[in-house]
């Protein structure tokens, strides 16, 4: 009975492989996956239409974490925090851009493990403050060769940065009992008559998350190793 | 309950409303009318919401897409203090700059751990369901309150910058949105059996290191395709993990669902359809690469993968 399974739904994935490779518009590769996936359905377009717009209404909490937050950043950004945290972090002699980089991916990923998924993000922490300090301490360390911090190796350090964040969070959050996943898991797994304790899938989760701490950890060090080259040249 | 999600919705509204209005009044912006109405149509999409017909919503968005993708949205020329001005205004300020940021997460983390039982009278004060979201609503507003106060700004200053930051992300903005409707759709096509299908009739999964391999490169490979770890999970447990990995090699299921969840996220790492984690902040970071953070991350993902796949190899037996 294998066969009637229908592949057709496999072409909007295709036409999301395309659009990346041939590096055209996101928005317009995304909602030409959309389209296309609708036509190899078979979906009517007002039902195609109607079930987009059902879903976009459904999801209107999405951008509700990156938009809330901008008022209160972007007052302080124009007072001069960003200057001020890379001055901050400047003034602290033994700061390298991966130490605190490695400071910050252990409190994002134990907050996180105990529930505090919040203390953290992109729009609230990485832009005003984390991402400036490590351009501020990879700015004394270059200027501590006499040196200055070129412009790739700025955004090495803010692309380091928002990577640090998600890999603190994503493999954080997982081994705290109460997170949606594990929710999810126990729910799916049930559903196929599996019945899994929530806080054996949280412990299973720990080995997984020390070695993301670790590897990343080793990585973030390879940064301050990197910077110091760049400095040299 | 006194303060619902569905408030914000409205607040969000407002803000996206004011962003258009600043947008349409911005002579500096050679598209402000194109970038004024994309914005003024997702102002609309919150607003009305649920009252708008499905089929017109999506054409909204179909017309947002449009708008976005052809060039439409543009920002205008941001009016920045000079950095002598904003430098004296960091050493006046100081460490007080820090109190209303790291107001948003701590509020936040308030909110939802201990407001998020309390009752007034039969109600709750915050919605228990969304206690995170409702509570970084509340944060931002005491935050923004906070940054007025202490820069002697007004509320109508703090939406030049609210807008201003908008501006800054651009399409990158509607991105997520855009790409969890496509998940959802995927998901209600069936895109998942698909997938799954074809990953178990043409490998064979008889030797157990080769089956563990294809449930954790597929959870990642999975997910780099829907943007999504909570869209692999379903997919590859119902069509490999269960089926293979306990039918066949006895798995522990909570070893074999942990594991497996977190392969995912590796997944998560390297795929620009997690554009809330991976594309949105290049554009926050003003990086020009647009994949700047996936590249970052793709030397933690692969290893991390492939330690996963050791973990559950070795772990899976144990009960």
């Amino acid at each position: 009975m294998q066969s009637a399974v229908n592949l057709w739904p496999l072409l909007g994935v295709a036409v999301i492989i395309a659009g990346f490779l041939l590096r055209l518009h996101p928005v317009l590769v995304v909602i030409a996956a959309c389209l296309a996936t609708g036509a190899a359905v078979l979906m009517p377009p007002l039902d195609l239409l109607a079930a987009l717009g059902k879903a976009f209404v459904e999801t209107r909490n999405l951008p509700l974490i990156l938009l809330l937050p901008l008022a209160a950043i972007g007052l302080l950004e124009r007072f001069g925090l960003r200057e001020h945290a890379q001055a901050a972090i400047s003034r602290v002699r033994s700061a390298t851009a991966g130490r605190l980089l490695i400071l910050y991916l252990a409190i994002r990923e134990g907050c996180a493990a105990v529930g505090l998924t919040s203390i953290g993000g992109h729009p609230t922490m990485v832009r005003p403050l984390m991402a400036p300090m490590a351009e501020g301490a990879a700015e004394r360390q270059a200027a501590a060769r006499g040196a200055v911090l070129s412009d790739a190796a700025r955004q090495r350090v803010r692309a380091m940065t928002a990577a640090t964040d998600n890999v603190g969070l994503f493999f954080g959050e997982d081994i705290f009992v109460a997170f949606g996943a594990i929710v999810l898991m126990q729910t799916i797994l049930r559903a196929e008559g599996i019945e899994v304790d929530p806080l054996h899938m949280a412990l299973w989760g720990i080995p997984t998350a020390i070695s993301a701490f670790v590897i990343h950890a080793w990585r973030l060090r390879r940064l301050d190793l990197y910077l110091a080259r760049e400095a040299r040249k | 309950m006194i303060l619902r999600l569905e408030d914000f919705y409205y607040v969000v509204g407002a803000i996206l409303a004011i962003v258009a209005w600043m947008s349409a009044t911005d002579r500096s912006n050679g598209r402000r009318w194109t970038t004024a109405l994309f914005w003024g149509l997702y102002a609309l999409l919150y607003l009305a919401g649920e009252a708008l017909p499905p089929a017109f919503a999506g054409a909204v968005v179909v017309a947002m897409a449009l708008l976005a993708g052809f060039g439409g949205v543009r920002s205008g020329t941001p009016d920045v203090l000079p950095d002598d001005v904003r430098r004296a205004s960091a050493r006046r300020l100081g460490h007080w700059l820090f109190l209303p940021a790291l107001a948003i997460p701590l509020v936040t983390v308030i909110a939802s751990t201990l407001l998020k039982d309390v009752k007034v009278g039969e109600l709750f004060l915050i919605d228990p369901k969304q206690a995170t979201l409702v509570g970084l609503g509340c944060a931002s507003i005491i935050a923004a309150a906070l940054a007025c106060r202490l820069t002697r700004s007004t509320p109508v200053q703090a939406m030049r910058e609210h807008r201003r930051l908008v501006d800054a992300l651009g399409w990158a903005f509607f991105l997520p949105h855009l790409l969890a409707i496509l998940g959802l759709l995927f998901t209600q096509v069936g895109v998942g059996k698909a997938v799954a299908h074809i990953a178990t009739s043409y490998i064979p999964m008889d030797s157990k290191l080769v089956a563990v391999t294809v449930y954790c490169v597929g959870m990642a490979l999975f997910t780099i395709v829907m943007g999504n770890g909570f869209a692999a999970f379903p997919v590859m447990t119902g069509g490999v993990g269960i089926p293979v990995l306990v039918g066949v090699f006895h798995a522990n299921p909570a070893v074999m669902a942990a594991i497996g969840m977190f392969s995912a996220y590796c997944g998560t790492l390297m795929t620009p359809m997690a554009a809330n984690f991976n594309i949105v902040p290049a554009a926050l970071l003003e990086l020009p690469d647009k994949h700047a953070v996936i590249k970052a991350q793709v030397p933690t993902a692969l290893p991390l993968l492939g330690v996963n796949i050791l973990l559950l190899y070795f772990l899976m037996n144990r009960p």
